[in-house]
């Protein structure tokens, strides 16, 4: 039979002072752990919600990311008049061949330069893209120079203000609107006229890919396999969410590599802690556990009594540190996105990466926990009674 | 009939690779219902020869009987669970858990049996009361003087109705008039509740009260 739970927690709640370091110290690891992974949760989203599963993105073959492909004009002209792709009710292709350049600003916080993308846009890029809503002022008008900024750029960069100007290429650029898009990629970016845009960086009429609305998505594999098989068309055309995934993979992956990196020197850390704690504990309470073993209890017992004890410890520091992580959801980050160009996202907290933290602190705990614990059952008992 | 039977009892020890002799050839028999004194200077092996008896140490030759049970043929386990059945141990220095109150001291080793909560609470209470501490329930050792501490310990002890009761200097670190007292409850429990006990003192005055005084000297039986 276990020692009841009330001998454990009371143990904990006599010894406050130990208990409260072995708490906070968990809680560190655990606060580190579950910002980590909302870290890269947010970034994955960021990229993921970028594409929608409606749509289709074609990019020159095995170019990798937007910057560095190509489509032709004469190769757009030909999906676009494709059957597969959807049309609006006036009968023109839902197709958005698009360009995307990087400019250099700089930073509202300390004035330090970085990339930020922006990409040229005909009209039907608001329709292929219908998560994109401007919140605050209008759309750019075509043929002007003018631009729209997404949101969370716009909280970042240097002059982004609606009714302002921004100046690149020796232009200034007037911003008209700032927009969202559902929290995705694209609020990291400043949209324009494509035409404006190819005349300011004097570019060639092509585009560096071409979103299609699908009329029906089981039609992707199909147009694939088209495109695979037309010699003249060196492009391939993928389901665009899927595209945006692998381009946060690499990153999203790096970020989840560094929260594990850095938690599991943390943890380590914790762990030697919680076992010093532990250690400390079953050595305060040597002639305790010996009386409870003199009583009839196994060494079972007062194995599980002691990591019972530890794992209470180390769950009250996952809620802790859970409870200190989740005012960090929501806040903004940013770090160079598969363009080269500052990807701004917010940190993601949920349920999932909180149970992770309750799960690793748990691991904390059983491995802190462990050996005082068996030190503790191994006790010889006529020695340890006589410990004062 | 003999509650307790100590045959032939060696216990030695290692320290720093030399022999230490605690027992050395004891025997001793303890009928039922009979209250044990064992007495002789600090060392003489008293206290491990009542280890020995309780079941948490082991000797390193001769047999131990109690309640009918040769401690030697039993494995950690099922000695952990002889002693909850079997054993009732006192300590000089009480050994509460600091962190429960007196029922729950009491109801502790009845946590090893079949027992209800409501049942387990009961008899607990009812110990209480038998060692005249119904009004200090909800004590926790702290609230308690080293007296009633004591008093905790033998209902403690005395709960699951043991084959024996084992006493360490229980007297050891109580004033006179609490030495007196917790005296005079072993007394009645061994007059009235037919209890067995064997108990480890140095103070004359605590092995009057025993029926039998037995003393060693360097780990032999000399009276």
């Amino acid at each position: 039979m276990a020692l009841p739970l009330s001998y454990n927690y009371r143990s904990l709640l006599v010894r406050w002072k130990t208990t409260l370091l072995a708490v906070s110290g968990i809680a560190l690891v655990v606060l580190v752990f579950v910002a980590l992974l909302g870290m890269s949760s947010g970034f994955r989203h960021a990229l993921r919600a970028t594409g929608s599963p409606a749509n289709a993105i074609v990019t020159q073959k095995g170019s990798g990311t937007e910057l560095t492909s190509v489509v032709p004009k004469e190769q757009t002209d030909v999906l676009l008049v494709d059957s597969r792709v959807q049309r609006d009710a006036a009968g023109n292709p839902l197709g958005s061949p698009e360009q995307l350049v990087v400019v250099n600003l700089k930073h509202r916080r300390d004035g330090t330069p970085t990339n930020v993308a922006v990409r040229g846009v005909t009209p039907a890029a608001f329709d292929v893209r219908s998560g994109v809503r401007v919140r605050e002022g209008r759309r750019f008008t075509f043929g002007l120079d003018e631009v729209i900024v997404g949101e969370r750029i716009a909280q970042r960069i240097q002059g982004l203000d609606l009714g302002g100007a921004i100046r690149f290429q020796k232009r200034d650029w007037r911003i008209t609107g700032v927009f969202t898009a559902e929290g995705s990629g694209f609020e990291s970016e400043i949209w324009m006229d494509s035409k404006v845009l190819r005349q300011a960086f004097n570019r060639r009429e092509m585009s560096q890919s071409l979103t299609l609305r699908l009329t029906d998505r089981k039609h992707l594999a199909e147009l694939a396999a088209d495109l695979a098989r037309d010699p003249k068309l060196q492009v391939e055309v993928q389901e665009e969410r899927q595209y945006y995934e692998d381009q946060a993979g690499p990153i999203a992956s790096n970020l989840l590599y560094l929260a594990y990196f850095v938690s599991t020197i943390m943890g380590i850390g914790a762990v030697f802690g919680g076992m010093n704690t532990m250690y400390a504990l079953v050595a305060s309470r040597t002639r305790e556990i010996a009386t409870l073993r003199a009583l009839g209890f196994s060494r079972r017992s007062v194995l599980l009594a002691f990591l019972i004890e530890s794992q209470l410890l180390a769950l009250a520091g996952a809620a802790l540190g859970c409870a200190l992580a989740v005012p960090v959801s929501g806040l903004s980050a940013a770090t160079s996105g598969p363009t080269f160009s500052e990807l701004a996202f917010a940190f993601r907290i949920t349920h999932e990466q909180c149970t992770a933290g309750v799960i690793f602190a748990a691991l904390m705990g059983l491995a802190g926990g462990l050996l005082p614990a068996l030190r503790a059952a191994r006790m010889p008992i006529a020695a340890a009674l006589k410990e004062a | 009939m003999a509650t307790v039977e100590v045959r032939d009892v060696r216990k030695v020890y290692l320290r720093d690779s030399q022999e230490l002799v605690v027992l050395d050839g004891i025997s001793i028999v303890v009928a039922e219902g009979d209250f044990v004194a064992l007495m002789g200077p600090s060392g003489s092996g008293e206290t491990t020869l009542l280890n020995l008896i309780a079941g948490i140490d082991r000797p390193t030759a001769g047999t131990v009987t109690v309640a009918g049970t040769e401690l030697s043929r039993l494995g950690e386990g099922d000695l952990a669970r002889w002693r909850s059945r079997n054993v009732g141990f006192i300590f000089q220095f009480y050994n509460l858990i600091p962190v429960l109150t007196a029922l729950e001291q009491v109801e502790l080793p009845l946590l090893l049996t079949s027992l209800s909560r409501r049942e387990r609470r009961e008899r607990a209470a009812t110990a209480l009361k038998l060692v005249g501490l119904s009004d200090r329930l909800g004590h926790y050792p702290r609230q308690l003087s080293g007296g009633q501490e004591q008093r905790v310990a033998i209902a403690r002890a005395i709960v699951t109705d043991p084959a024996v009761l084992l006493a360490d200097e229980p007297t050891g670190d109580l004033d006179a008039r609490s030495a007196a007292e917790t005296l005079e409850l072993l007394g009645t429990l061994h007059r009235e509740f037919r209890k067995t006990i064997v108990m480890v003192t140095h103070d004359p005055r605590a092995a009057e009260k025993a029926r039998v005084q037995r003393h060693l000297e360097k780990g032999v039986l000399v009276g």
